[in-house]
């Protein structure tokens, strides 16, 4: 268990809402749920989610800190956004189970082996070294996620649908040896690096 | 007509060699036709599009988009910013909106910013490519160009979500949006706007991590437009593009369909129909061949 979920469940003892109004994006939204399930059956996934959405929320007012931050439900969001535009509330509802995967992450909570967790995180390194997605390299890594015996198998699966993105030149081979960039790369690397400094004074060392 | 300039942000994928680059090249040849001039946001960033939220924190991910914003504002003022690729649109849409709502993160938006020398405005209208279509251009200028109607070519138009939810068209319905159908028609095409699964998800960028939960709603998306006789579906969005285009081999594997239903952007259509090459149109960029629109810009 990390330091940071520690100090959270110190600090929020008596009331998990709490603590995600004040640490979870847009989470200051999540008393606004009248449990009218609308959400739940809109979700294009929400058949494979353990606790669709109006589930979650009415966990979060229980306190099942637990059970909501180490679900993999909030992992399955494919943000098609139809449960936004549907809530008759208004809740971002999006961007709150956005808000509460990267919480349980930053917390260590997030369930292992979750393919997206696994991807979404190496999208981001991705995009954060160079500026932009390097695909191939990151459809490379997509494959190889869960070992090097896997990863071939996958790249054998996965051949055919390669031959044809590099027939239509739509994939190219020389993004191995570097890709794309911006060119301001260290005021683009200092950017991020205060963002997530100031993010991380707002969240606190043991909780905001 | 007046030629009209943007600032335009392409996008990852829209890169030379990257999986929508055939989206650009058929957007340049659309624009050409309709005198619109595209300056790119000269070194714009990646948005982190919709899974970005696991490594990247709210700030972090505003920054990128405040970024793209910031240099659009100070290279090419007064110019609207206009995005092809419906994550991107989102994703800076969605910034300037949150930014523009919480002063606290604007200040700490910009104080990253100042990092890279850069300072927000955050006053500069971020549009979609079907909104300046639509809504600076319009249908009927857009019908005039037209000397190839894409006569007999029934097309089904599958909008998506992200062009679609949260922000949407103006005027357009979330749950039966018909502009694609509008498009399809202007351009002498057979719409059909009956087509059940127009804003379906195709699971984004759940395609890759999650392959058999997004491919069984692929498979839907283009069940439906072979029920409706479609010859093609039309989309606006390169991750709908590439998702329903290029896992149909593996889908009929799965399920014993025989699914050969080319996909392809409202770009392509209109670069045929004014009367562009197949290479303008970046026919050569399709994995399924549209041999309708072959043959029609071979004539």
């Amino acid at each position: 268990m990390s330091e940071l979920n520690t100090a959270m469940i110190e600090k929020y003892r008596t009331s998990f809402l709490k603590e995600v109004e004040a640490n979870v994006e847009e989470g200051e939204w999540v008393k606004m749920c009248m449990q009218c399930g609308v959400c739940s059956g809109s979700c294009p996934l929400g058949k494979h989610w353990a606790h669709p959405p109006q589930e979650i929320f009415m966990m979060i007012r229980a306190g099942k800190r637990e059970e909501v931050l180490s679900s993999d439900s909030v992992w399955m969001c494919t943000s098609c956004y139809n449960c936004i535009v549907r809530c008759p509330r208004e809740l971002p509802i999006t961007h709150i189970m956005h808000g509460l995967a990267h919480y349980a992450k930053r917390l260590g909570l997030a369930p292992k082996n979750q393919p997206t967790a696994k991807f979404a995180q190496m999208m981001w390194n991705n995009l954060a070294k160079k500026g932009r997605v390097n695909e191939l390299k990151l459809g490379l890594a997509l494959y190889f996620m869960n070992g090097f015996g896997e990863g071939v198998k996958t790249a054998l699966k996965m051949k055919d649908i390669g031959l044809g993105m590099l027939k239509t030149k739509r994939m190219n081979p020389m993004e191995a040896l570097g890709g794309h960039a911006v060119k301001d790369l260290s005021g683009f690397h200092k950017m991020l690096k205060k963002a997530q400094e100031l993010e991380d004074a707002r969240i606190g060392k043991h909780g905001g | 007509m007046a030629k009209r300039e943007y600032s335009f942000y392409p996008g990852c994928s829209s890169q030379k060699g990257a999986s929508s680059s055939n989206y650009l090249v058929s957007v340049q040849a659309m624009c050409e036709e309709l005198d619109i001039q595209l300056n790119e946001i000269p070194d714009w960033n990646c948005c982190s599009a919709s899974i970005g939220y696991a490594g990247g924190g709210e700030l972090p991910r505003l920054a990128l988009s405040a970024r793209n914003i910031a240099l659009s504002e100070q290279h090419l003022p007064g110019q609207e910013i206009v995005a092809t690729c419906a994550a991107c649109w989102l994703s800076t849409r969605e910034t300037q909106e949150r930014l523009a709502h919480d002063k606290g993160l604007f200040a700490e938006a910009n104080q990253a910013l100042a990092e890279a020398g850069l300072k927000l405005k955050n006053e500069t209208p971020i549009k979609h490519m079907a909104e300046v279509l639509i809504q600076d251009i319009g249908y009927e200028a857009i019908g005039a160009k037209v000397k190839k109607p894409l006569a007999g070519i029934k097309i089904a138009g599958y909008v998506g979500c992200q062009t679609n939810r949260p922000f949407g068209i103006a005027g357009e319905s979330f749950e039966n949006p018909l502009y694609l159908d509008k498009l399809v028609e202007t351009l002498g095409g057979d719409s059909l706007p009956g087509y059940e699964k127009k804003v379906q998800c195709c699971g984004g960028a759940l395609a890759f991590s999650e392959p058999e939960k997004s491919q069984e709603m692929i498979k839907g998306i283009i069940e439906a437009a072979y029920d409706h006789g479609a010859d093609m579906i039309v989309t606006p969005c390169p991750v709908c593009q590439m998702n329903v285009e290029v896992y149909q081999d593996q889908i009929n594997q799965t399920y014993g369909t025989q699914f050969k239903l080319p996909v392809v952007y409202y770009s392509t259509l209109m670069a045929v129909a004014f009367g562009r090459s197949a290479k303008d149109a970046a026919l050569n960029g399709q994995v399924i061949p549209a041999k309708k629109l072959e043959e029609l810009a071979a004539k």
